[in-house]
């Protein structure tokens, strides 16, 4: 761009397609390039060895097998639940750092956000299964109390995921939600406050209204990672996780279908893409104002 | 008082180490508009933020419309703010921002609609609730600002410098307008300000502030022409400050000279003797000017300046003498007539003003300029 107002238009073009050509190369050859493939390949069916026609077999065998949309709709529903339990859980840390933390206390905060993330998520995962695997540390404290009188397994079951799902997801919610409660001026609380309202009232007509892009944009983060998340659910939840990402993985490595699951991951691209776009009907905001907030 | 709205009792406000407001007692009449005037840092917004209940004192009481305020929230007290920034909501329409606090009383949707309707004609914004608070005007969020909180007939208007944010030339009408709109709704105002202009033009009764304390309380005219103290005198209006002893003493003038041996008269304004430190003040608009002794009104001591600048302004304009000797800077109002309106810079001029209207105080401690060889205009 230097340079591009004093020189012919064609200067300034070619500078410009050449900041843009490194990122358009990594978007083209790593994002596009494989899925026009997968998508070729979802769209074929083997009839014999090395011989295959195009087919929609792939995508039939979804709807006729329940198997595979009982855990795409039920890999759906936690999503959407641990999305929303994470912005429940999210909302008072952000409303303490943005409005209550001052200075030096506030960005202490943020970082005990962080620092879980210093840790590969396969070994913050795995921490977790030391700590509640049946001859774990919370199971045997458990014991050592009295509340149990045997160990219990607290691994494998649907709320040990969520558990997992939500720790690794906080992070993603808590900065677009501070980023916005920042930018909310702190006398139009007072001023609600002044004309009447109370604090559910201040709540639902100031804060939530002032803050609607960045709960939106860390909802379709959050919802998009958990959907997508595969290491979380399978080593906590096990064999029964049941999670839509460990049957694509499945058909590509261990059946290897390569042609069912390409059919698999573009269902899955289709669900995330319909549900970002129904939030954002629902909560009556642009994509384009939301991901500026994030 | 049984008329008064607001009733401060001995109200303290300490910030650590810092007393923001000291032990301040004071009323305001019904239908009356009061301002606390101060410098920034002076306690004026504490004392507005315990009146409007986001602060706490930590003694003394305050009432409003004769109930004790002790312990109740600012959403249950009979009080409204129009506040520095205004803090219109913008996620909400003009007519929106009207209706809330009606809303939260509980006062169904159709009365809500009319109220505000209502409201908005009355401070000429008929037929402007549909708009966004962004597409109007600052006079018109001014107005909005103002509207909002009136609508819920509040015992009491609070406003925080609600003109500070406009350009000079909003100011001054909206000035006018705020002056207007308090005589037609007759509520009380409470006006906090550090811009003496909007004190004296607006107000019934004016609280001088300083270090959390009132240094006069009184009308307009009171502060202007029988300020109390040093401290008034420097702060309302523009005035010649001269600080020096004083070498004697008559009847109530005391002849004050500064550390470089000018002496001018002044009335004394307290107990002062020979010997102590006191600060003069003189207006600008006492001051006669002249070219020959003459002109000057008899009886009243003479004293000679070099014109430095002409300060033209309008109805405003002075002009900044040097005091011959001393090289003090001295300010005088040009008569209208235009008379001196050709005075030229190192011209030589005289100048003579009536010592009864100029008031000598005994010196603040630790006032600048005691031993200083030149004053402040």
């Amino acid at each position: 761009m230097i340079g591009a107002a004093a020189g012919p238009r064609w200067q300034g073009r070619l500078g410009l397609g050449l900041l843009l050509a490194p990122a358009v190369l990594w978007l083209g050859a790593l994002i596009v390039l494989p899925h026009v493939d997968l998508a070729v390949l979802s769209l074929r069916e083997r009839v014999g060895p090395r011989h295959y026609v195009a087919s929609l077999a792939q995508y039939r065998t979804f709807f006729t097998e329940p198997l595979y949309w009982r855990v795409f709709v039920r890999t759906a529903v936690m999503s959407l639940l641990a999305t929303f339990l994470t912005l429940l859980l999210a909302f008072p840390i952000a409303w303490i750092i943005a409005k209550l933390a001052r200075g030096r206390w506030s960005s202490l905060l943020f970082i005990l956000c962080l620092i879980p993330f210093w840790v590969s998520e396969t070994v913050r995962t795995l921490g977790w299964m030391i700590l509640l695997r049946e001859s774990g540390v919370l199971p045997s404290l458990l014991v050592k109390l009295g509340i149990t009188r045997t160990p219990v397994e607290l691994l494998y079951h649907d709320a040990t995921i969520m558990v997992g799902l939500i720790y690794t997801s906080l992070l993603f919610m808590v900065i677009p939600l501070v980023s916005s409660l920042e930018s909310l001026d702190n006398a139009l609380i007072e001023a609600a406050y002044d004309l009447g309202a109370g604090g559910p009232t201040v709540l639902r007509t100031i804060v939530i209204p002032h803050a609607a892009p960045g709960i939106t944009a860390g909802c379709i983060v959050v919802f998009m990672l958990t959907l997508g998340n595969y290491i979380t659910p399978t080593l906590l939840g096990g064999k029964d996780s049941q999670w839509f990402t460990e049957q694509i993985y499945n058909e590509f490595i261990v059946r290897f279908n390569w042609e069912q699951g390409a059919a698999f991951g573009f269902l899955l691209l289709a669900l995330s893409t319909a549900m970002v776009i129904v939030g954002l009907k629902l909560a009556g905001q642009r994509f384009g104002d939301v991901m500026r907030r994030t | 008082m049984s008329t008064a709205d607001l009733l401060a009792d001995a109200v303290c406000k300490r910030f650590g180490a810092h007393l923001a407001v000291d032990s301040l007692s004071f009323s305001v009449e019904r239908g009356s508009f009061f301002s606390i005037l101060g410098p920034s840092g002076c306690g004026k917004t504490t004392l507005l933020r315990m009146i409007a209940g986001f602060i706490a004192p930590d003694s003394g009481d305050i009432s409003i419309g004769g109930a004790s305020m002790r312990g109740v929230a600012p959403n249950r007290r009979p009080v409204n703010m129009v506040f520095q920034q205004l803090a219109l909501f913008p996620m909400m329409s003009v007519g929106e921002n009207v209706e809330f606090g009606l809303a939260r009383r509980g006062l169904a949707r159709a009365e809500r609609t009319r109220r505000s309707h209502a409201m908005l004609e009355r401070v000429g914004l008929g037929g402007a609730a549909g708009k966004r608070v962004d597409e109007l005007s600052g006079g018109q969020r001014q107005r909005v600002a103002i509207a909002r909180s009136l609508v819920l007939e509040p015992a009491l208007l609070l406003l925080d410098e609600p003109l500070g944010a406009l350009d000079l030339k909003l100011r001054e009408h909206m000035k006018i307008e705020l002056k207007q709109l308090q005589a037609a709704f007759g509520t009380t105002f409470v006006y906090i300000t550090h811009d003496q202009s909007e004190a004296l033009v607006l107000s019934d009764q004016v609280g001088v502030m300083s270090h959390g304390r009132f240094e006069q309380l009184g009308t307009p005219q009171d502060l202007y022409y029988r300020p109390r103290t040093p401290f008034v005198a420097a702060f309302v209006g523009a005035n010649n400050r001269i600080v020096g002893r004083v070498t004697s003493l008559d009847r109530a003038c005391v002849e004050l000279t500064t550390a470089d041996g000018w002496a001018v008269r002044a009335a004394a304004q307290g107990s002062v003797a020979v010997g102590d430190p006191v600060e003069g003040f003189v207006r600008p608009e006492i001051v006669s000017l002249a070219r020959a002794p003459a002109e000057l009104p008899a009886g009243h001591p003479v004293h000679a300046g070099e014109v430095e600048s002409l300060l033209f302004d309008g109805a405003n304009s002075a002009v900044l003498l040097k005091e011959e000797r001393t090289r003090r800077e001295f300010r005088i109002a040009l008569p209208q007539t235009g008379r001196f309106s050709d005075l030229k810079p190192r011209e030589k001029v005289l100048f003579s003003f009536d010592p009864e209207r100029a008031a000598c105080f005994p010196a603040r401690p630790g006032a600048a300029g005691l031993d200083d060889s030149r004053g402040r205009p």
